[in-house]
């Protein structure tokens, strides 16, 4: 599904360069639900950019499903973020003055659906969240678990590949965290391939593998037994 | 291509930030209006230098005998010149195509009275060609005609307030008007853009005047209009040779400016294009300087619109919008935004010369219109202003990387 392989990457700062990621080798398989752990700086953020195509390998090779993903103009990249994958975010980035139904159905537009398969689509995944009755509210009048539950809908509309959430409970309290994540398990449940970064223990407790960083290097890749995170709710 | 739903997304936008688009909408409507009413003005004001002549034909030249200054070739000073019949013979051939039309004039003041109604006005014995030089306008009727001038038949063209002063309800046309005490029939009625005084006017064939008063054949004046081919400067030059040959057929020193005048045209209108075009040249340049502070301006705020929107752009980014998608949707708001309201402002500013126009007349300023291809001008300008106005800006948001976009909370 995913295959990275000595993947760095440095940002200049000023004159010299800050070397983030130093040579990560990683692949992932279908069905799996990894959680790349690490503080601040680790460099689990830039690791999660490039996944997504947010952001370029200086060097290294990274395979997506089969695709070389390297060199891509704007345009291809486009297309392959919106095909292959879905993107959940700590503060949400829901589109302020778009109410839920339109925040999903706006990959859709992207894809070239029409309106009305597009809204049909939005609805029946708002429904899957529990969010039907808020389909025409703003974000601003949702909590935040609610935001985070039209984000994922977001994310799944363009029934993508690959799902990958940076901090999805950052802004949430433990209670709506853990719903959150229990959603997010019965959606890998059901199959889809997600990677979550966290700093949170108890969140990458709740996915079936963690990947440790640390300096910039993969430093622990373990198997974990899956806590149900409806079991804290 | 027209896309609906991209339609549809730039309406969003707009509707969902009205500050924002009613400010830049605002930049760009006030800049137009402001265009159109220097435009309106400048129109008004070159309409007011081309109407102080509509009273007669635009290249007409006038040519007037006096008494001579000085002393020539055994005259004494003080001889009356007059013009004649054979004058007028010898400009139409000296001149020959340089001449477009010809007449000589004389005129006298008659007591008209018709029925009970009586009234003093002047009278203007004429050729047929006078029509074109004085611009007259036949309503009803007709004007003299050759026929007239060869048979010397007893008829009269009177002005538009002629018939309203004598002839109350009923048409003048077919009646007799008596003139000092000779009937003459009315063939035709006209008005003039003159003035009252021109529409008081009545008009002869000269060859009647000459045979009933004194049968002679004297002119007081002779009027030419020259080859609207000529340029200003040639046909100064025309009158200046004109005036030559006829102090030299009088005998009379070329020095002497009293014994034969000559009106030009020509002349006056040569200063009023001058004018009227250094001054269409600086309401251009104003004009358009107010133009393109209107485009800065809302280049200005698109840049600002892309800046606020950065996170948005990113977002979509996210999600899969192309580039093309990014430029399209700032463009195209760019391009509504100054179309509408510009186009408000375009209509707006001709608003207001509708309304001032008319109180305007004081300062020199008439009609005040901006014409129909400066309209259709600006609409297209305001287009391309609006595109250049948001390329910069929605080139530069298609640049986002969609991670800085996301990274800045």
């Amino acid at each position: 599904m995913l295959n990275i392989r000595k993947l760095h990457k440095s940002y200049p700062i000023g004159d010299s360069s800050l070397h983030v990621l130093k040579g990560i080798d990683l692949s992932v398989e279908e069905g799996e639900m990894v959680a790349i752990m690490g503080s601040s700086g680790s460099g689990k953020s830039t690791l999660l950019n490039i996944i997504g195509m947010l952001d370029e390998a200086d060097s290294g090779e990274y395979i997506l499903d089969g695709v070389l993903i390297k060199n891509l103009t704007e345009k291809k990249a486009a297309i392959y973020r919106n095909k292959f994958l879905g993107f959940i975010f700590q503060s949400f980035n829901l589109i302020n003055y778009k109410n839920a139904l339109e925040n999903v159905a706006l990959p859709l537009y992207y894809q070239g659906l029409k309106r009305k398969e597009r809204l049909e689509k939005a609805l029946f995944h708002l429904e899957k969240v529990g969010l039907k009755p808020w389909a025409h509210h703003l974000p601003n009048e949702l909590s935040g678990g609610q935001k985070q539950r039209v984000a994922i809908a977001r994310a799944l509309a363009a029934n993508p590949k690959l799902l990958l959430a940076d901090e999805p409970t950052g802004a949430l309290d433990t209670k709506t965290s853990y719903e959150i994540m229990d959603f997010i398990q019965h959606l890998n449940d059901e199959g889809k391939t997600i990677l979550i970064v966290t700093h949170e223990e108890d969140i990458a407790n709740m996915c079936k593998r963690i990947v440790r960083l640390k300096d910039g290097v993969i430093m622990e890749d373990i198997n974990v037994e899956q806590v149900r995170a409806f079991q804290n709710v | 291509m027209f896309d609906l739903d991209l339609w549809r997304e730039i309406f969003q936008s707009i509707n969902k930030n009205r500050t924002r688009t009613v400010l830049s909408g605002f930049t760009v409507a006030f800049a137009i209006l402001l265009f159109a009413i220097l435009f309106g003005m400048a129109n008004g004001l070159s309409n007011t230098f081309s109407n102080a002549f509509v009273d007669d034909a635009n290249n007409a030249i006038f040519i007037y005998t006096g008494t001579t200054s000085k002393a020539y070739k055994g005259y004494q000073a003080g001889r009356q010149i007059r013009l004649k019949n054979e004058d007028l013979d010898y400009v139409k051939k000296t001149y020959g195509d340089k001449i477009q039309y010809y007449t000589g004039r004389v005129t006298r003041n008659v007591n008209a009275s018709f029925e009970n109604e009586k009234n003093s006005y002047g009278m203007r014995a004429v050729h047929p060609d006078h029509q074109y030089l004085e611009n007259t306008k036949i309503t009803e009727g007709r004007y003299i005609n050759k026929i007239d001038i060869e048979n010397k038949t007893k008829v009269i063209v009177i002005g538009r307030l002629v018939e309203e002063d004598l002839f109350a309800k009923t048409t003048a046309i077919g009646k007799y008007l008596n003139l000092d005490g000779i009937q003459y029939k009315v063939v035709g009625i006209f008005k003039d853009d003159g003035g009252d005084n021109e529409e008081r006017m009545i008009y002869t064939p000269i060859s009647t005047t000459q045979r009933l008063y004194g049968n002679n054949d004297y002119l007081d004046q002779i009027n030419v209009t020259y080859n609207p081919k000529m340029s200003y400067d040639e046909a100064i030059d025309f009158g200046n040779q004109i005036t030559k040959d006829l102090k030299e057929r009088f005998s009379v020193d070329p020095t002497d400016q009293r014994a034969i005048r000559i009106m030009n045209m020509a002349q006056a209108n040569k200063g009023t294009n001058q004018i009227t075009f250094a001054l269409s040249v600086i309401i251009i340049i104003i004009g358009f300087g107010t133009l393109i502070a209107g485009i800065v301006g809302i280049s200005n705020i698109m840049i600002f619109v892309v800046k606020e929107r950065t996170k948005e752009i990113g977002i979509r980014k996210a999600l899969g919008a192309p580039p093309k998608a990014i430029i399209s949707i700032i463009l195209l708001e760019s391009i509504l935004i100054t179309t509408i309201a510009g186009y408000f402002g375009l209509v707006l500013g001709m608003g207001i010369l509708d309304w001032i126009g008319p109180s305007l007349e004081t300062y020199f300023i008439t009609d005040p219109k901006v014409s129909t291809s400066l309209v259709i001008g600006a609409t297209i300008t305001l287009i391309v202003a609006g595109s250049i106005a948001g390329y910069f800006p929605a080139k530069k948001a298609s640049k986002i990387k969609p991670i800085v976009a996301l990274r800045d909370n």
